[in-house]
Protein backbone atom coordinates (compact mmCIF):
# COMPACT_ATOMS: atom_id res chain seq x y z
CA UNK A 1 0.00 0.00 0.00
CA UNK A 2 3.00 2.10 0.91
CA UNK A 3 4.28 1.74 -2.81
CA UNK A 4 0.72 3.06 -3.92
CA UNK A 5 0.90 6.13 -2.65
CA UNK A 6 4.36 6.39 -4.12
CA UNK A 7 2.55 6.43 -7.66
CA UNK A 8 -0.49 8.82 -6.25
CA UNK A 9 2.43 11.29 -5.61
CA UNK A 10 4.20 10.99 -9.00
CA UNK A 11 0.78 11.55 -10.36
CA UNK A 12 1.10 15.08 -9.06
CA UNK A 13 4.28 16.00 -11.08
CA UNK A 14 3.74 18.99 -12.69
CA UNK A 15 1.51 21.08 -11.09
CA UNK A 16 1.13 24.84 -11.21
CA UNK A 17 0.62 26.02 -7.97
CA UNK A 18 -0.52 24.58 -4.77
CA UNK A 19 -3.23 25.78 -2.75
CA UNK A 20 -3.58 24.10 0.59
CA UNK A 21 -7.40 24.55 1.60
CA UNK A 22 -7.67 21.83 4.16
CA UNK A 23 -7.12 23.72 7.31
CA UNK A 24 -9.68 21.95 8.93
CA UNK A 25 -7.85 18.75 9.22
CA UNK A 26 -4.34 19.91 9.54
CA UNK A 27 -2.91 22.83 8.57
CA UNK A 28 1.50 24.07 7.92
CA UNK A 29 2.95 25.24 10.35
CA UNK A 30 4.70 28.82 9.75
CA UNK A 31 8.49 28.77 9.53
CA UNK A 32 8.20 31.85 12.59
CA UNK A 33 6.24 29.15 14.87
CA UNK A 34 8.75 26.48 13.87
CA UNK A 35 11.52 28.97 14.89
CA UNK A 36 9.92 30.07 18.26
CA UNK A 37 10.10 26.18 18.65
CA UNK A 38 13.25 24.48 17.63
CA UNK A 39 15.33 26.34 20.67
CA UNK A 40 13.45 24.37 22.83
CA UNK A 41 14.46 20.72 21.88
CA UNK A 42 18.14 21.43 22.17
CA UNK A 43 19.27 24.70 23.54
CA UNK A 44 16.84 25.83 26.41
CA UNK A 45 14.10 24.53 28.74
CA UNK A 46 14.16 20.70 27.69
CA UNK A 47 14.19 19.54 31.14
CA UNK A 48 11.34 18.71 32.88
CA UNK A 49 9.56 21.47 34.96
CA UNK A 50 8.85 19.15 37.53
CA UNK A 51 12.39 18.39 38.73
CA UNK A 52 14.73 20.58 40.68
CA UNK A 53 17.67 21.51 38.02
CA UNK A 54 17.74 24.49 35.38
CA UNK A 55 16.85 22.87 32.32
CA UNK A 56 13.84 21.78 34.58
CA UNK A 57 13.37 25.50 35.98
CA UNK A 58 13.37 27.12 31.92
CA UNK A 59 11.16 24.62 31.15
CA UNK A 60 8.65 25.41 34.51
CA UNK A 61 8.86 29.41 33.41
CA UNK A 62 8.62 28.25 30.23
CA UNK A 63 5.20 26.76 30.48
CA UNK A 64 3.72 29.34 33.13
CA UNK A 65 4.45 32.56 30.67
CA UNK A 66 2.59 30.18 28.33
CA UNK A 67 -0.36 29.29 30.28
CA UNK A 68 -0.59 33.26 31.37
CA UNK A 69 -0.48 34.04 27.25
CA UNK A 70 -3.19 31.62 26.24
CA UNK A 71 -5.39 33.11 29.07
CA UNK A 72 -5.01 36.28 28.63
CA UNK A 73 -5.71 35.56 25.25
CA UNK A 74 -8.85 33.82 25.78
CA UNK A 75 -9.99 36.65 28.73
CA UNK A 76 -9.25 34.66 31.87
CA UNK A 77 -6.98 36.40 34.53
CA UNK A 78 -5.61 33.46 36.07
CA UNK A 79 -3.20 31.03 34.25
CA UNK A 80 -4.19 27.99 36.90
CA UNK A 81 -7.16 27.82 34.42
CA UNK A 82 -5.27 26.57 31.73
CA UNK A 83 -4.45 22.88 31.14
CA UNK A 84 -2.60 21.53 28.07
CA UNK A 85 -3.56 18.84 26.80
CA UNK A 86 -2.46 16.63 23.49
CA UNK A 87 -4.49 18.25 21.65
CA UNK A 88 -8.16 19.63 20.76
CA UNK A 89 -9.87 16.08 20.69
CA UNK A 90 -7.78 15.33 24.05
CA UNK A 91 -9.25 18.76 25.78
CA UNK A 92 -13.13 17.80 24.33
CA UNK A 93 -12.60 14.35 26.03
CA UNK A 94 -11.48 15.85 29.48
CA UNK A 95 -14.03 18.51 29.40
CA UNK A 96 -16.66 15.87 29.05
CA UNK A 97 -15.32 13.10 30.53
CA UNK A 98 -14.12 14.94 33.72
CA UNK A 99 -16.65 17.21 34.42
CA UNK A 100 -18.90 13.78 34.40
CA UNK A 101 -17.14 12.15 36.25
CA UNK A 102 -16.72 14.52 38.78
CA UNK A 103 -20.20 15.74 39.05
CA UNK A 104 -22.01 12.30 38.54
CA UNK A 105 -23.64 12.64 41.84
CA UNK A 106 -25.84 15.86 40.78
CA UNK A 107 -27.41 13.67 37.92
CA UNK A 108 -26.03 11.81 34.75
CA UNK A 109 -27.51 13.83 31.90
CA UNK A 110 -25.33 15.50 29.06
CA UNK A 111 -26.41 17.69 26.28
CA UNK A 112 -25.01 18.63 23.05
CA UNK A 113 -25.81 19.92 20.03
CA UNK A 114 -26.36 18.06 16.95
CA UNK A 115 -23.53 19.47 15.26
CA UNK A 116 -20.95 18.73 17.55
CA UNK A 117 -17.69 17.94 16.62
CA UNK A 118 -16.88 14.16 15.87
CA UNK A 119 -14.25 13.71 19.13
CA UNK A 120 -18.10 14.89 21.46
CA UNK A 121 -20.27 12.61 19.70
CA UNK A 122 -17.78 10.13 20.24
CA UNK A 123 -16.93 10.71 23.98
CA UNK A 124 -20.92 11.02 24.51
CA UNK A 125 -21.28 6.98 23.18
CA UNK A 126 -18.62 6.15 25.96
CA UNK A 127 -20.09 8.02 28.14
CA UNK A 128 -23.50 5.96 27.52
CA UNK A 129 -21.51 2.88 29.05
CA UNK A 130 -21.03 4.63 32.42
CA UNK A 131 -24.58 5.38 33.01
CA UNK A 132 -24.84 8.88 31.36
CA UNK A 133 -27.47 9.52 28.48
CA UNK A 134 -27.34 12.65 25.92
CA UNK A 135 -29.57 14.55 24.53
CA UNK A 136 -29.14 16.04 21.24
CA UNK A 137 -30.52 19.26 20.48
CA UNK A 138 -31.18 19.84 16.99
CA UNK A 139 -29.96 22.99 14.56
CA UNK A 140 -31.95 24.93 11.63
CA UNK A 141 -31.05 25.08 8.38
CA UNK A 142 -28.15 27.29 8.64
CA UNK A 143 -26.66 25.20 11.75
CA UNK A 144 -27.91 27.52 14.20
CA UNK A 145 -29.09 26.12 17.70
CA UNK A 146 -32.78 25.47 18.36
CA UNK A 147 -33.15 27.83 21.73
CA UNK A 148 -36.50 26.45 22.74
CA UNK A 149 -34.94 22.84 22.17
CA UNK A 150 -32.40 23.74 24.35
CA UNK A 151 -34.43 24.64 27.44
CA UNK A 152 -36.58 22.05 27.32
CA UNK A 153 -33.56 19.71 27.40
CA UNK A 154 -31.84 20.96 30.67
CA UNK A 155 -33.72 19.78 33.77
CA UNK A 156 -32.43 19.42 37.15
CA UNK A 157 -30.53 16.02 36.36
CA UNK A 158 -27.99 17.91 33.36
CA UNK A 159 -24.79 18.08 34.70
CA UNK A 160 -23.10 19.08 31.62
CA UNK A 161 -23.77 21.28 27.98
CA UNK A 162 -21.54 21.43 25.56
CA UNK A 163 -21.92 23.71 22.49
CA UNK A 164 -19.47 24.80 20.15
CA UNK A 165 -18.87 28.15 19.33
CA UNK A 166 -18.73 27.86 15.76
CA UNK A 167 -19.36 24.93 13.62
CA UNK A 168 -15.75 23.46 12.53
CA UNK A 169 -17.60 22.58 9.41
CA UNK A 170 -20.25 25.08 7.98
CA UNK A 171 -18.68 27.92 10.15
CA UNK A 172 -22.02 28.87 12.21
CA UNK A 173 -21.61 31.22 15.16
CA UNK A 174 -23.73 30.11 18.26
CA UNK A 175 -25.23 32.47 20.68
CA UNK A 176 -23.34 30.90 23.00
CA UNK A 177 -23.63 33.93 25.99
CA UNK A 178 -27.41 33.04 25.50
CA UNK A 179 -27.49 29.31 25.31
CA UNK A 180 -25.21 29.36 28.64
CA UNK A 181 -27.82 31.82 30.07
CA UNK A 182 -30.92 29.06 29.09
CA UNK A 183 -28.91 26.91 30.68
CA UNK A 184 -28.10 28.14 33.66
CA UNK A 185 -31.57 29.39 34.20
CA UNK A 186 -33.01 26.51 33.77
CA UNK A 187 -30.01 24.60 36.05
CA UNK A 188 -27.49 26.61 37.81
CA UNK A 189 -25.32 23.51 38.54
CA UNK A 190 -25.21 22.53 35.12
CA UNK A 191 -21.68 22.67 33.83
CA UNK A 192 -21.36 24.82 30.21
CA UNK A 193 -18.20 23.79 27.94
CA UNK A 194 -17.68 25.38 24.57
CA UNK A 195 -15.03 23.87 21.87
CA UNK A 196 -13.95 27.17 20.68
CA UNK A 197 -11.54 25.90 18.41
CA UNK A 198 -12.74 27.47 15.39
CA UNK A 199 -13.71 30.70 16.92
CA UNK A 200 -9.93 31.33 18.67
CA UNK A 201 -8.16 33.69 16.80
CA UNK A 202 -11.16 34.46 14.19
CA UNK A 203 -14.07 35.78 16.76
CA UNK A 204 -14.16 37.80 19.59
CA UNK A 205 -14.00 35.29 22.29
CA UNK A 206 -13.53 36.08 26.07
CA UNK A 207 -14.35 33.01 28.46
CA UNK A 208 -15.43 35.79 31.15
CA UNK A 209 -17.42 37.55 29.22
CA UNK A 210 -19.14 34.38 28.12
CA UNK A 211 -19.50 32.79 31.63
CA UNK A 212 -18.66 29.66 30.51
CA UNK A 213 -17.18 26.97 32.75
CA UNK A 214 -15.13 25.15 30.40
CA UNK A 215 -13.46 26.16 26.77
CA UNK A 216 -11.54 23.74 24.12
CA UNK A 217 -8.45 25.45 21.96
CA UNK A 218 -6.18 23.80 19.90
CA UNK A 219 -3.11 24.92 17.99
CA UNK A 220 -3.38 23.81 15.03
CA UNK A 221 -6.36 25.24 14.04
CA UNK A 222 -4.60 28.48 14.30
CA UNK A 223 -1.68 27.06 12.66
CA UNK A 224 0.26 25.95 15.69
CA UNK A 225 1.81 23.09 15.75
CA UNK A 226 -0.37 19.68 15.91
CA UNK A 227 -0.42 17.76 19.12
CA UNK A 228 -1.13 20.68 21.44
CA UNK A 229 -4.67 21.97 22.50
CA UNK A 230 -5.59 23.82 25.77
CA UNK A 231 -8.99 23.18 28.34
CA UNK A 232 -9.65 26.82 30.28
CA UNK A 233 -11.55 25.13 33.17
CA UNK A 234 -13.01 28.40 35.32
CA UNK A 235 -11.37 28.68 39.04
CA UNK A 236 -13.53 26.44 41.15
CA UNK A 237 -15.19 24.00 39.00
CA UNK A 238 -14.83 20.04 39.16
CA UNK A 239 -13.11 18.19 36.85
CA UNK A 240 -11.93 14.75 37.20
CA UNK A 241 -8.66 13.61 35.32
CA UNK A 242 -9.31 10.66 32.61
CA UNK A 243 -5.74 9.52 32.28
CA UNK A 244 -3.06 8.28 35.08
CA UNK A 245 0.56 8.83 35.07
CA UNK A 246 3.18 11.15 36.81
CA UNK A 247 1.14 14.08 36.89
CA UNK A 248 3.46 17.51 36.51
CA UNK A 249 2.51 20.92 36.07
CA UNK A 250 -0.71 19.81 34.48
CA UNK A 251 -2.60 19.07 37.47
CA UNK A 252 -5.41 17.15 34.77
CA UNK A 253 -3.22 15.90 32.06
CA UNK A 254 -0.44 13.46 32.96
CA UNK A 255 2.85 12.62 31.13
CA UNK A 256 5.90 15.20 30.84
CA UNK A 257 4.60 18.12 29.13
CA UNK A 258 6.01 19.02 25.94
CA UNK A 259 7.67 22.29 26.33
CA UNK A 260 8.11 22.73 22.14
CA UNK A 261 4.49 22.48 21.56
CA UNK A 262 3.39 24.47 24.01
CA UNK A 263 5.87 27.29 22.95
CA UNK A 264 4.57 26.88 19.37
CA UNK A 265 1.08 27.09 20.60
CA UNK A 266 1.74 29.95 22.26
CA UNK A 267 3.85 31.54 19.43
CA UNK A 268 1.06 31.10 16.45
CA UNK A 269 -1.94 32.58 18.91
CA UNK A 270 0.44 35.47 19.11
CA UNK A 271 0.54 35.96 15.63
CA UNK A 272 -3.52 35.31 15.40
CA UNK A 273 -3.88 38.10 17.68
CA UNK A 274 -0.93 40.48 17.08
CA UNK A 275 -3.13 41.92 14.17
CA UNK A 276 -6.66 40.33 14.82
CA UNK A 277 -8.60 42.41 12.60
CA UNK A 278 -6.17 42.68 9.94
CA UNK A 279 -5.87 38.78 9.94
CA UNK A 280 -9.56 38.11 9.98
CA UNK A 281 -10.28 40.56 7.65
CA UNK A 282 -7.84 39.16 5.06
CA UNK A 283 -9.27 35.53 5.99
CA UNK A 284 -12.36 36.81 5.15
CA UNK A 285 -11.28 38.80 2.28
CA UNK A 286 -10.06 35.79 0.45
CA UNK A 287 -13.09 33.25 1.35
CA UNK A 288 -15.74 35.51 -0.06
CA UNK A 289 -13.31 35.87 -3.32
CA UNK A 290 -13.56 32.20 -3.02
CA UNK A 291 -17.31 31.70 -2.14
CA UNK A 292 -18.49 34.81 -4.41
CA UNK A 293 -16.47 33.25 -7.75
CA UNK A 294 -17.95 29.46 -7.22
CA UNK A 295 -21.28 30.83 -7.24
CA UNK A 296 -20.73 33.08 -10.34
CA UNK A 297 -19.10 30.32 -11.70
CA UNK A 298 -21.33 27.53 -11.87
CA UNK A 299 -24.59 26.59 -11.18
CA UNK A 300 -25.98 24.09 -9.33
CA UNK A 301 -23.95 24.75 -6.27
CA UNK A 302 -25.18 25.46 -2.44
CA UNK A 303 -23.55 27.26 0.47
CA UNK A 304 -23.67 25.01 3.30
CA UNK A 305 -23.96 27.06 6.88
CA UNK A 306 -24.96 30.92 7.12
CA UNK A 307 -24.02 34.30 4.92
CA UNK A 308 -22.69 37.32 6.26
CA UNK A 309 -21.31 38.28 10.19
CA UNK A 310 -23.04 34.94 11.35
CA UNK A 311 -20.12 32.81 9.49
CA UNK A 312 -17.13 32.34 10.92
CA UNK A 313 -15.05 34.29 8.55
CA UNK A 314 -12.41 31.50 7.14
CA UNK A 315 -15.06 29.33 6.51
CA UNK A 316 -16.55 27.88 3.10
CA UNK A 317 -18.58 24.79 2.81
CA UNK A 318 -20.11 24.43 -0.43
CA UNK A 319 -22.70 21.46 -2.22
CA UNK A 320 -21.56 21.15 -5.69
CA UNK A 321 -24.70 19.06 -6.63
CA UNK A 322 -24.98 16.06 -9.10
CA UNK A 323 -21.04 15.77 -8.00
CA UNK A 324 -19.27 13.47 -5.84
CA UNK A 325 -17.27 14.89 -3.01
CA UNK A 326 -14.45 12.42 -2.78
CA UNK A 327 -13.54 11.73 -6.48
CA UNK A 328 -13.31 16.00 -6.73
CA UNK A 329 -11.10 16.04 -3.55
CA UNK A 330 -8.90 13.98 -6.11
CA UNK A 331 -9.40 15.94 -9.06
CA UNK A 332 -8.62 18.82 -7.53
CA UNK A 333 -5.52 17.30 -5.76
CA UNK A 334 -3.82 16.37 -9.24
CA UNK A 335 -4.26 19.97 -9.66
CA UNK A 336 -2.54 21.07 -7.01
CA UNK A 337 -5.84 22.26 -4.82
CA UNK A 338 -5.99 20.43 -1.72
CA UNK A 339 -9.72 20.18 0.35
CA UNK A 340 -11.72 17.50 2.07
CA UNK A 341 -15.29 16.68 1.53
CA UNK A 342 -18.59 15.41 3.63
CA UNK A 343 -19.16 13.14 1.06
CA UNK A 344 -20.66 9.42 2.44
CA UNK A 345 -17.87 8.11 0.15
CA UNK A 346 -15.21 9.76 2.09
CA UNK A 347 -16.12 8.03 5.67
CA UNK A 348 -15.74 4.89 6.83
CA UNK A 349 -19.41 4.05 7.71
CA UNK A 350 -20.80 5.23 3.97
CA UNK A 351 -22.55 7.61 6.12
CA UNK A 352 -22.22 11.62 4.71
CA UNK A 353 -21.21 14.62 7.46
CA UNK A 354 -23.68 14.62 10.26
CA UNK A 355 -23.39 18.25 10.62
CA UNK A 356 -24.86 18.63 6.93
CA UNK A 357 -27.96 15.75 7.42
CA UNK A 358 -28.43 17.94 10.71
CA UNK A 359 -29.01 21.01 8.42
CA UNK A 360 -31.11 18.88 6.83
CA UNK A 361 -28.88 18.66 3.10
CA UNK A 362 -29.71 15.87 1.19
CA UNK A 363 -28.08 13.08 0.59
CA UNK A 364 -27.62 14.16 -2.90
CA UNK A 365 -26.25 17.83 -1.45
CA UNK A 366 -24.03 16.04 0.99
CA UNK A 367 -22.56 13.97 -1.49
CA UNK A 368 -21.05 16.54 -3.57
CA UNK A 369 -19.43 19.01 -0.73
CA UNK A 370 -16.48 20.68 0.18
CA UNK A 371 -14.93 22.47 3.18
CA UNK A 372 -12.07 24.83 2.54
CA UNK A 373 -10.52 27.38 4.84
CA UNK A 374 -8.41 30.19 4.18
CA UNK A 375 -5.84 31.48 6.34
CA UNK A 376 -3.50 34.80 6.45
CA UNK A 377 -1.22 33.44 4.67
CA UNK A 378 -3.37 32.83 0.85
CA UNK A 379 -2.72 35.36 -1.48
CA UNK A 380 -5.37 36.59 -4.14
CA UNK A 381 -3.56 34.70 -6.59
CA UNK A 382 -3.90 31.38 -4.53
CA UNK A 383 -7.84 32.05 -5.32
CA UNK A 384 -8.00 32.73 -8.59
CA UNK A 385 -5.89 29.80 -9.88
CA UNK A 386 -8.98 27.52 -7.47
CA UNK A 387 -11.39 29.21 -9.39
CA UNK A 388 -9.87 29.08 -12.47
CA UNK A 389 -9.37 24.79 -11.97
CA UNK A 390 -12.89 24.68 -10.18
CA UNK A 391 -15.08 24.75 -13.22
CA UNK A 392 -13.74 21.97 -14.70
CA UNK A 393 -12.94 19.84 -12.10
CA UNK A 394 -16.33 19.94 -11.09
CA UNK A 395 -17.40 19.48 -14.47
CA UNK A 396 -15.24 16.44 -15.17
CA UNK A 397 -16.87 14.39 -12.57
CA UNK A 398 -20.53 15.79 -13.17
CA UNK A 399 -19.51 14.28 -16.81
CA UNK A 400 -18.59 10.95 -15.11
CA UNK A 401 -21.87 11.13 -12.74
CA UNK A 402 -23.84 12.08 -16.28
CA UNK A 403 -27.44 11.43 -15.89
CA UNK A 404 -26.79 8.92 -12.81
CA UNK A 405 -28.53 9.50 -9.36
CA UNK A 406 -30.32 12.94 -10.67
CA UNK A 407 -33.40 13.11 -8.70
CA UNK B 1 -18.14 8.56 10.94
CA UNK B 2 -14.53 8.48 11.13
CA UNK B 3 -12.22 8.63 8.10
CA UNK B 4 -9.52 5.64 6.75
CA UNK B 5 -6.07 6.58 4.60
CA UNK B 6 -6.88 5.88 1.00
CA UNK B 7 -3.62 5.10 -0.97
CA UNK B 8 -5.23 4.11 -4.35
CA UNK B 9 -3.08 2.03 -6.66
CA UNK B 10 -2.28 3.58 -9.94
CA UNK B 11 -4.13 1.68 -11.83
CA UNK B 12 -7.24 2.91 -9.90
CA UNK B 13 -5.72 6.75 -10.60
CA UNK B 14 -5.21 5.68 -14.17
CA UNK B 15 -9.09 5.08 -14.37
CA UNK B 16 -10.46 7.85 -12.26
CA UNK B 17 -8.29 10.09 -14.81
CA UNK B 18 -9.48 8.33 -18.03
CA UNK B 19 -12.75 6.17 -17.66
CA UNK B 20 -13.07 3.80 -20.40
CA UNK B 21 -16.64 3.50 -21.84
CA UNK B 22 -18.29 6.23 -20.09
CA UNK B 23 -21.55 7.84 -20.73
CA UNK B 24 -25.13 7.04 -21.33
CA UNK B 25 -25.73 4.33 -23.96
CA UNK B 26 -28.69 5.72 -26.03
CA UNK B 27 -29.08 2.43 -27.80
CA UNK B 28 -28.49 -0.03 -24.77
CA UNK B 29 -30.45 -3.27 -24.74
CA UNK B 30 -30.63 -3.50 -21.14
CA UNK B 31 -29.67 -0.65 -18.37
CA UNK B 32 -29.38 -1.52 -14.88
CA UNK B 33 -28.87 0.58 -11.71
CA UNK B 34 -27.00 -0.34 -8.85
CA UNK B 35 -27.17 1.47 -5.05
CA UNK B 36 -29.51 4.34 -4.33
CA UNK B 37 -30.05 7.67 -5.92
CA UNK B 38 -31.22 9.70 -2.90
CA UNK B 39 -28.02 8.83 -1.21
CA UNK B 40 -25.72 8.86 -3.58
CA UNK B 41 -23.00 5.84 -4.19
CA UNK B 42 -24.66 5.20 -7.38
CA UNK B 43 -24.13 3.45 -10.89
CA UNK B 44 -25.76 3.03 -13.88
CA UNK B 45 -24.84 0.12 -16.10
CA UNK B 46 -25.76 0.01 -20.22
CA UNK B 47 -24.99 -3.22 -21.93
CA UNK B 48 -25.57 -3.64 -25.79
CA UNK B 49 -26.43 -7.42 -26.16
CA UNK B 50 -26.52 -9.37 -29.93
CA UNK B 51 -28.62 -12.17 -31.16
CA UNK B 52 -25.60 -14.37 -29.70
CA UNK B 53 -26.05 -13.04 -26.51
CA UNK B 54 -22.23 -11.54 -26.71
CA UNK B 55 -21.75 -8.52 -25.05
CA UNK B 56 -20.75 -6.38 -27.57
CA UNK B 57 -20.12 -2.77 -25.76
CA UNK B 58 -20.92 -2.19 -22.00
CA UNK B 59 -20.78 1.50 -20.68
CA UNK B 60 -21.59 2.87 -17.26
CA UNK B 61 -22.52 6.52 -15.52
CA UNK B 62 -21.16 6.57 -11.52
CA UNK B 63 -22.24 8.90 -8.74
CA UNK B 64 -19.45 7.47 -6.40
CA UNK B 65 -15.93 7.65 -5.29
CA UNK B 66 -12.72 7.31 -7.37
CA UNK B 67 -12.47 3.40 -6.46
CA UNK B 68 -16.48 2.99 -8.01
CA UNK B 69 -15.47 5.27 -11.32
CA UNK B 70 -12.56 2.56 -11.39
CA UNK B 71 -13.94 -0.68 -10.80
CA UNK B 72 -17.00 0.52 -13.10
CA UNK B 73 -14.54 1.23 -16.37
CA UNK B 74 -12.87 -1.85 -15.85
CA UNK B 75 -15.76 -4.04 -15.88
CA UNK B 76 -17.13 -2.48 -19.04
CA UNK B 77 -13.72 -3.14 -20.58
CA UNK B 78 -13.71 -6.88 -19.31
CA UNK B 79 -17.02 -8.19 -20.70
CA UNK B 80 -16.72 -6.43 -23.94
CA UNK B 81 -16.71 -9.36 -26.37
CA UNK B 82 -18.04 -11.74 -23.67
CA UNK B 83 -21.19 -14.16 -23.83
CA UNK B 84 -23.72 -13.24 -21.18
CA UNK B 85 -22.75 -16.67 -19.70
CA UNK B 86 -18.91 -15.94 -19.12
CA UNK B 87 -20.02 -12.20 -18.26
CA UNK B 88 -22.35 -13.89 -15.40
CA UNK B 89 -19.90 -16.59 -14.32
CA UNK B 90 -16.39 -14.97 -14.42
CA UNK B 91 -17.39 -11.95 -13.22
CA UNK B 92 -16.89 -11.42 -9.45
CA UNK B 93 -15.86 -8.36 -7.43
CA UNK B 94 -12.66 -10.38 -6.35
CA UNK B 95 -11.32 -10.33 -9.62
CA UNK B 96 -12.39 -6.77 -10.62
CA UNK B 97 -10.79 -5.76 -7.28
CA UNK B 98 -7.64 -8.09 -8.30
CA UNK B 99 -7.95 -6.17 -11.88
CA UNK B 100 -7.55 -2.77 -10.69
CA UNK B 101 -4.39 -4.20 -7.87
CA UNK B 102 -6.69 -3.96 -5.29
CA UNK B 103 -8.46 -1.36 -3.28
CA UNK B 104 -8.79 -0.51 0.78
CA UNK B 105 -11.24 -2.63 2.17
CA UNK B 106 -13.98 0.00 3.01
CA UNK B 107 -13.99 0.31 -1.04
CA UNK B 108 -14.60 -3.32 -1.62
CA UNK B 109 -18.25 -2.52 -1.50
CA UNK B 110 -17.15 0.02 -5.06
CA UNK B 111 -16.45 -2.75 -6.79
CA UNK B 112 -19.37 -5.02 -5.50
CA UNK B 113 -21.79 -2.21 -6.54
CA UNK B 114 -20.25 -2.40 -10.26
CA UNK B 115 -20.02 -6.04 -10.48
CA UNK B 116 -23.61 -5.80 -8.89
CA UNK B 117 -25.21 -3.41 -11.61
CA UNK B 118 -23.34 -6.01 -14.39
CA UNK B 119 -25.24 -8.47 -13.10
CA UNK B 120 -28.29 -7.19 -12.88
CA UNK B 121 -28.40 -6.03 -16.13
CA UNK B 122 -28.12 -9.46 -17.21
CA UNK B 123 -30.62 -10.80 -14.81
CA UNK B 124 -33.16 -8.04 -16.49
CA UNK B 125 -32.06 -9.30 -20.06
CA UNK B 126 -33.48 -12.61 -19.54
CA UNK B 127 -36.55 -11.39 -17.37
CA UNK B 128 -37.15 -8.98 -20.32
CA UNK B 129 -37.40 -11.99 -22.72
CA UNK B 130 -38.88 -14.09 -20.42
CA UNK B 131 -36.46 -16.69 -20.20
CA UNK B 132 -34.22 -17.80 -17.59
CA UNK B 133 -31.52 -19.96 -18.18
CA UNK B 134 -30.10 -22.34 -15.62
CA UNK B 135 -27.17 -20.57 -15.15
CA UNK B 136 -28.62 -17.54 -13.80
CA UNK B 137 -29.84 -19.11 -10.02
CA UNK B 138 -33.43 -17.43 -8.68
CA UNK B 139 -31.34 -16.62 -6.06
CA UNK B 140 -29.20 -13.31 -6.73
CA UNK B 141 -25.45 -13.40 -6.52
CA UNK B 142 -23.01 -11.91 -4.17
CA UNK B 143 -22.93 -8.34 -5.91
CA UNK B 144 -26.64 -8.17 -6.22
CA UNK B 145 -27.34 -9.19 -2.91
CA UNK B 146 -25.07 -6.60 -1.47
CA UNK B 147 -25.81 -3.82 -3.94
CA UNK B 148 -29.61 -4.78 -2.36
CA UNK B 149 -27.90 -4.41 1.49
CA UNK B 150 -26.86 -1.03 0.48
CA UNK B 151 -30.00 0.64 -0.91
CA UNK B 152 -31.51 -1.47 2.46
CA UNK B 153 -29.11 0.69 4.25
CA UNK B 154 -29.47 4.07 2.20
CA UNK B 155 -33.10 3.55 2.71
CA UNK B 156 -33.02 3.27 6.56
CA UNK B 157 -30.10 6.87 6.61
CA UNK B 158 -32.70 8.50 4.63
CA UNK B 159 -35.58 8.26 7.09
CA UNK B 160 -33.53 9.15 9.57
CA UNK B 161 -32.56 12.42 7.94
CA UNK B 162 -36.48 13.13 7.60
CA UNK B 163 -36.55 12.53 10.83
CA UNK B 164 -33.93 15.06 11.73
CA UNK B 165 -35.73 17.61 9.24
CA UNK B 166 -38.92 17.61 11.09
CA UNK B 167 -37.27 18.10 13.88
CA UNK B 168 -36.30 21.22 13.11
CA UNK B 169 -38.15 24.34 13.67
S1 LIG C 1 -18.99 4.78 -4.24
FE1 LIG C 1 -19.20 5.70 -2.28
S2 LIG C 1 -17.48 4.87 -1.32
FE2 LIG C 1 -17.15 4.24 -3.34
Amino acid sequence: MVENVKELLKAHKGIKREVYLDNENSTMVPKDVVDAMLPYYNQVAYGNPTLTHKPGWEAFETIMKSSQKISRFLGSKILEEITFTSGETEANNLALMGSAFANKSKGKKIVISEIEPINVLHVTDLLQKFGFTTTKVPVDREGFLNLEKLKEAVDEETILASIATVSNEIGTIQPVKEALDIVKDKNPETLFHTDASDAYGRIPLNVQDLKVDLATVSSYKILGPRGIGALYIKEGVNVDKILEGQIGTQKLWPGVENTPLIVGFTKASEMAFQDFEANVNRMRMLRDKLVDGIFRKLSDVKLNGPKGDKRVPDNANISFLRCEGEALTIELSLRGIYVSSGSACSRRLLQPSHVLVAIGRKFSEAHGSILAKTTRYHTEEDITYVLEVIPSAVGRIRGIVGSTGVD
Amino acid sequence: MSRVPLPYTQKVLDLFRNPKNLGKMEDATVTAVAGNPACGDMITFYLKINDQEIIEKASFESYGCAANIATASIVTEMVQGMSLEAAWKEMTWKKVTEEVGGLPSVKFHCGVLAVGALKRAIRKYFQNKNVSPSWVPQELSFEEKQALEEEELAKTLAKRLNVAEENQS
